[in-house]
């Protein structure tokens, strides 16, 4: 008691809370100081510890729910990370995170769905490996068979492989599962009829925009749709510039060189404002890189193939 | 009436120690997660904060479990305060049921007020978010049905107390941390004993591994958070079963702690 009273009676610690800021101060100058003048090194962090799903889902006890929060949110990064990086980019990690997520929490739909779209997306804007997509859809349908995972796996089969009759089959079983949605069926029927075609492309692409619960997956489907209108712009402006090479085979085409002879009333641009890439031996026009619509979908014919 | 004494007492030593600071850490966690999670969880976030506050629910009320009743007998005997104790008209059966008793309580405050800043924090987040969003939900924001993994992982903590609380009336704090620890974590791998014989040809392996399964503690049928954040229905039927199981083995784990104390001497 004696104690307490004479330590109470000498008050706040003015001096020593002092002190205590001054070197929390000092500390910070010292690392920003040291951090000026031996920058970092760039170590690789690009490393799983755990490659093993069902390894991690054992040294995590019961908490493993909040382990795949944990390895959704690094995908996140990852994705997000690559696809902002301006030096050469790798996506070499995304399906691994995603594999440990979705075994961890086999019910977490968002890792199958989005990480579908990550993996899907063609390279340089995602890790253009539809294969790994619907590898990691077709987990998700193991656990919890949700039309949405079909529909997703015909959605790839159709957009970046080109394989519509896998596509239309997809959409067909998508339909037939409880609580699917009454377009699946008439898709179906269309992209077994017209698979590739602009019009079954803007069918699958404005119902996801209607259907869609995220703000991501609508933002996308609104790209695609503007992308298939720019397709539309292209095939409406190039016969005319074709023509014109075609009958006036004397050197490369320029811009100028169309305007002058009257082809076109200015430089074509895309629905984002950047003028197209106008091919100087056949008149074709493309999507310049510098666009935010690039890369740009590929139509019925020869592909690239998926994996960069 | 003794034991409610003792465990009122318990309850009252734990809040002298500041136990209770551990919401405090809760709410801010919570608080701060809140704010981050929605910037990097690609609409991910409801989930995650049930998750997370789950998750923290269950490791702080683990760490109290195992650092407080680890000392709830053998603090007594180092402090040699157990002298005055027994010198009271207390039975030692009474002492060992009013520590536990205290330290259940304690736990059940702490997750009560846990559930409750967790629910604070989704109302907030559902009043925030827009309509669509929420139909990516696999379950509402407030959802009633949380309550469920919230009480399995109360009767969880109950049974984790009753082992520490076992041996604490036999052994050092370190010592009884480390096999209260190592019991949590075998319980989680208990279903692998339960398939040894998929691994293994001897049978008298085999059947080791069977019998310790029903022995040791199983704590795997606690976990429903996950069920439960994805919406999925857990019956009650089950849990009454899990925690007709925990209610059992608490019984026999506090039996043996009076047996056993009950023999102690303290000369």
């Amino acid at each position: 008691m004696s104690a307490y009273t004479a330590s109470s009676r000498r008050g706040f610690p003015w001096l020593g809370a002092l002190v205590a800021v001054m070197l929390v101060f000092a500390s910070v100058t010292v690392q920003v100081a040291r951090d000026r003048r031996y920058p970092q090194s760039q170590v690789d962090d690009r490393l799983l510890y755990v490659r093993s799903g069902e390894a991690l889902k054992r040294l995590v006890l019961s908490y493993d729910a909040l382990a795949a929060d944990i390895y959704w949110m690094r995908a996140i990064q990852h994705f997000g990370g690559e696809r902002r990086s301006t030096s050469t980019r790798r996506y070499d990690l995304l399906y691994p995170l995603l594999e440990l997520t979705t075994a961890l929490d086999p019910l977490f739909s968002a890792a199958y769905r989005f990480g579908a779209i990550f993996l899907s997306e063609p390279f340089p804007s995602g890790a253009g490996r539809p294969d790994l997509a619907i590898r990691l859809l077709q987990q998700g349908i193991k656990h919890d068979p949700r039309w949405q995972y079909f529909h997703d796996v015909g959605f790839i089969y159709y957009w970046h492989t080109g394989r519509y009759s896998e596509a239309a089959d997809w959409f067909q079983r998508a339909a037939a599962r409880p609580g699917a949605p009454y377009w699946l069926t008439p898709l179906a029927a269309a992209t077994l009829a017209e698979g590739g075609q602009r019009g079954a492309s803007r069918l699958l692409w404005e119902q996801l925009r209607i259907t869609s619960d995220t703000e991501f997956m609508r933002q996308a489907a609104e790209r695609r749709l503007v992308q298939l209108n720019t397709l539309d712009l292209i095939d409406r402006i190039e016969p005319y510039i074709v023509r014109y090479a075609e009958a006036n085979p004397y050197g490369p085409l320029t811009w100028e060189r169309l305007y002058a002879a009257g082809v076109l009333r200015g430089i074509p641009l895309d629905p984002t404002g950047v003028p197209f890439d106008l091919n100087p031996w056949w008149g074709t026009l493309t999507v310049s890189e510098k666009s935010s619509l690039f890369p740009m979908p590929a139509e019925p014919g020869p592909r690239p193939p998926a994996h960069p | 009436m003794v034991i409610a004494k003792i465990a009122v007492n318990v309850f009252k030593e734990s809040v002298r120690d500041k136990v209770l600071y551990n919401l405090v850490f809760f709410a801010v966690l919570l608080m701060a997660a809140s704010y981050l999670i929605g910037q990097i969880t690609a609409g991910q976030d409801v989930k995650i904060m049930k998750d997370l506050g789950l998750a923290a629910a269950a490791v702080f009320g683990l760490f109290i479990a195992v650092f407080i009743g680890i000392g709830l007998v053998s603090k007594e005997v180092e402090r040699r305060s157990i002298y005055a104790l027994l010198s009271k008209p207390i039975r030692r059966e009474e002492l060992i049921l009013g520590k536990y008793a205290g330290l259940v309580l304690t736990l059940v405050i702490n997750v009560a007020v846990m559930a409750a800043a967790l629910y604070a924090v989704l109302a907030y987040y559902d009043a925030t978010v827009q309509g669509m969003a929420r139909e990516r939900w696999d379950a509402p924001a407030l959802d009633p049905a949380l309550l469920k993994p919230i009480a399995m992982i109360l009767v969880e903590l109950m049974l984790v107390t009753a082992i520490a609380l076992f041996f604490s009336t036999f052994s050092s704090p370190i010592l009884a941390a480390v096999l209260t620890f190592g019991l949590y974590v075998i319980g989680h791998f208990n279903a692998d004993l339960r398939n040894f014989e998929q691994v293994v040809e001897s049978r008298t392996a085999a059947w080791i591994a069977r019998t310790l399964y029903y022995v040791l503690p199983n704590f795997a049928p606690f976990d429903i958070k996950s069920d439960i954040v994805h919406g999925r229905p857990v019956s009650l039927g089950y849990m009454a079963w899990t925690s007709g199981y925990a209610v059992l083995y608490i019984t026999l784990l506090l039996v043996i702690a009076i047996l056993i104390f009950s023999r102690r001497d303290f000369k």
